[in-house]
């Protein structure tokens, strides 16, 4: 072991402060304004003491919002539900569509597999605007507009090329001699994807349907042309928060801690997968 | 179950490793594939196997074509080099995986696994996972897991590369008899001299794309195919020494350090011919000065060599020789010394091919009569 003396040990206690300060402070003061009112947010100098106040999640969880205006109905409830469905259905579909595909660019060197590999890298490479205006009339002609399935399948091409190249990294990183072993020990090729490839990669599927549920979630402007108010997901629900009687920021700063708490929950659950070692102990080096 | 390849040729991309290798090993037997590295031996094995194809030729076990035949379905075992073992599983899953495919019942798995880990001494770190477990051990759990489903045709591709050197010795001693209780047709890879010698039935040398000498151990060392397989068998190296044989008046002779040595009258025939000697260390033997037939030699060190003792010593024309004789034995050490060849234990090559030149028989009639 290296002996860390005692000067080094307080400057990267000072540095490491200094980053978590700089990525956390933006989440702490977004939770510290979700309990305030507007008035105790605009305020100025703007105070860390105040009186909390939980009107802003009770407003959004019955779906009122009170301005001075009068009562405003919003749907922060059910753009939620929807973020969690769509998210969910295009990873479980990507995952499902993305795996198996990964597996084969990574084990099998057909020919094209290169090409197509890139192709549907491809599609992170063109901005969304570019390809929603012919999108949004196919999808009116298909009657797949404002529907969930349609959403589901246009975030595949968010959700698709980032499962596929991480997922196949992590597939060509397993050794194909111990997939032969297995093989050789008598188990058909089915058998060997389920019970060697599969669980070996595990940890990478799971950071790439982690980070694919992320972008999906975060998406914002296919949901924003291609859903109207009831498919809407919080990224474009929260748009509603803007009135004509001034921008609710109590009320936003609370739909944002509602809208990023599952993703943050995850990603804590799913960080021992993420950092767990993908050091193959059984095969040297 | 017999093995059997015909002309089997692989090459990856322009690269041949294997142009023409015919093979046949029969039921019971243990083969031992030997040769440098990069001689094609995995590749070879790979191709038994069934995870890579041959780009021509045919693979035949048991009388049956192997063509598009899945790896599953070969009734074939195999150890790997690197062990392969599965990362995720246990010492006892993995040795269980070939007993799962055929779908044994969980009891009879349990018991055939007990009772392969019995006998490789593994059976205290059946729970461990592989990173948990010694490189010795590993050895013994990729071993076991080739064994554990009673294949007919066993590959083991240099199981004994990565274990130390204490292992490596028990294991040569070990293994022959394990092999031989398995019943199986056996073959084995390696680039150590000594294990070839130890386990293999027969020996196939394998160098420069193919096989050039199969053999049982005995012919190998005794009657090497050509000069570079000389070299590879034997620990200490072979002396290897540019001769050319004359006539004189009691056959054959060459001239070492301006001394004859008469050799077989059968090599008349390469009376002329530019040749290279080989004598093997252990051939050589000190004698006292003035000894007939004895070259002087300039010793430069010696060395202990295992249960040998291996003296470094330079000719008058300062060519390199060795000189092995059992430890505890009395030579010289220093200074000059004088040295005798054992005639019936030298080998002739032909220097531009390298090839063997064996004595002819009628030259050895024609010395009789």
């Amino acid at each position: 072991m290296e002996t860390v003396n005692p000067i080094e040990r307080v400057l990267r206690g000072v540095a490491i402060t200094l980053v978590i300060l700089f990525f956390m402070f933006p989440i702490l003061w977004i939770v510290l304004m979700s309990f305030q009112t507007n008035e105790t947010i605009l305020r100025m100098p703007p105070s860390v003491v105040f009186t909390p106040t939980i009107e802003n999640y009770q407003a959004l969880i019955t779906g009122k919002l009170e301005t001075s205006a009068g009562i405003l109905e919003i749907a922060f409830m059910k753009n939620l539900f929807n973020s969690f469905f769509l998210s969910t259905a295009s990873v479980a579909i990507g995952l499902v569509l993305g795996v198996p595909a990964a597996y084969a660019f990574a084990r099998l060197k057909f020919k094209g597999s290169e090409d197509i590999a890139f192709t549907l890298l491809s599609f992170r490479f063109a901005p969304p605007l570019l390809v929603l205006l012919p999108l949004t009339i196919y999808f009116q002609q298909l009657g797949l507009a404002n529907t969930y399935g349609g959403l589901i399948w246009v975030y595949q091409l968010i959700v698709l090329p980032l499962i596929l190249w991480i997922v196949r990294g992590y597939f060509e990183d397993i050794p194909a001699d111990v997939e032969y072993a297995y093989r050789i020990a008598g188990h058909s090729w089915g058998a060997t994807f389920r019970k060697i490839a599969l669980p070996l990669a595990g940890p990478g599927i799971a950071a790439a349907a982690l980070l694919a549920f992320i972008f999906a979630w975060n998406n914002f402007v296919f949901a924003l042309v291609l859903a109207s108010a009831d498919k809407q997901p919080v990224t474009v629900g929260a748009l509603a928060f803007v009135t004509a009687s001034g921008i609710q920021y109590g009320q936003i700063a609370a739909g944002i801690v509602l809208s990023i708490a599952p993703t943050f929950a995850l990603a804590l659950y799913a960080q021992r997968y993420l950092v767990e070692g993908l050091s193959l102990g059984a095969v040297k080096g | 179950m017999t093995l059997e390849l015909k002309n089997i040729v692989k090459a990856f991309k322009s690269d041949v490793v294997l142009d023409g290798v015919s093979l046949s090993v029969a039921t019971g037997e243990t083969l031992v594939l030997f040769g440098p590295s990069g001689a094609g031996k995995t590749v070879l094995l790979r191709l038994i196997a069934g995870v890579i194809d041959p780009d021509e030729g045919t693979i035949r076990i048991a009388g049956r074509d192997m063509a598009g035949v899945e790896p599953e379905d070969r009734g074939i075992g195999m150890a790997f080099q690197n062990f392969a073992l599965f990362p995720h599983m246990d010492a006892t899953e993995n040795i269980a995986a070939p007993l799962t495919a055929k779908k044994m019942g969980k009891q009879q798995i349990a018991h055939t696994v007990e009772k392969v880990a019995k006998m490789l001494k593994i059976d205290h770190v059946l729970h461990h996972k592989p990173k948990e477990l010694s490189n010795g051990q590993k050895q013994r759990t990729a071993l076991a897991r080739a064994l554990s489903g009673e294949p007919d045709i066993l590959l083991l591709d240099d199981p004994l590369r990565n274990v130390d050197a204490k292992l490596r010795f028990e294991m040569r001693l070990e293994l022959p008899r394990l092999l031989k209780s398995q019943q199986a047709t056996v073959i084995y890879v390696t680039q150590d001299y000594k294990e070839a010698m130890a386990l293999g039935d027969r020996i196939a040398v394998m160098n420069g794309h193919g096989i050039q000498q199969i053999g049982t151990p005995r012919d190998i060392y005794m009657s090497p195919a050509n000069l570079e397989i000389a070299r590879l068998f034997g620990d200490p190296v072979i002396n290897l020494l540019d001769v050319t044989p004359e006539r004189s008046e009691r056959g054959v002779q060459v001239m070492l350090s301006g001394q004859p040595l008469v050799i077989d009258a059968g090599f008349a025939h390469a009376i002329g011919q530019s040749c290279v000697l080989g004598i093997r260390p252990e051939a050589l033997q000190f004698v006292p000065e003035g000894t007939p037939g004895a070259i002087p030699v300039q010793i430069e060190t010696e060395a202990p060599l295992n249960e040998k003792t291996v003296t470094l010593a330079l000719t008058k024309n300062r060519r390199e020789v060795m000189i092995s004789r059992p430890s505890g034995t009395e030579a010289p050490s220093s200074g000059t010394a004088w040295v005798i060849a054992d005639v019936t234990n030298i080998h002739l090559f032909d220097r531009t091919s390298g090839d063997r030149i064996e004595p002819g028989q009628s030259a050895a009639v024609q010395g009789a009569a």
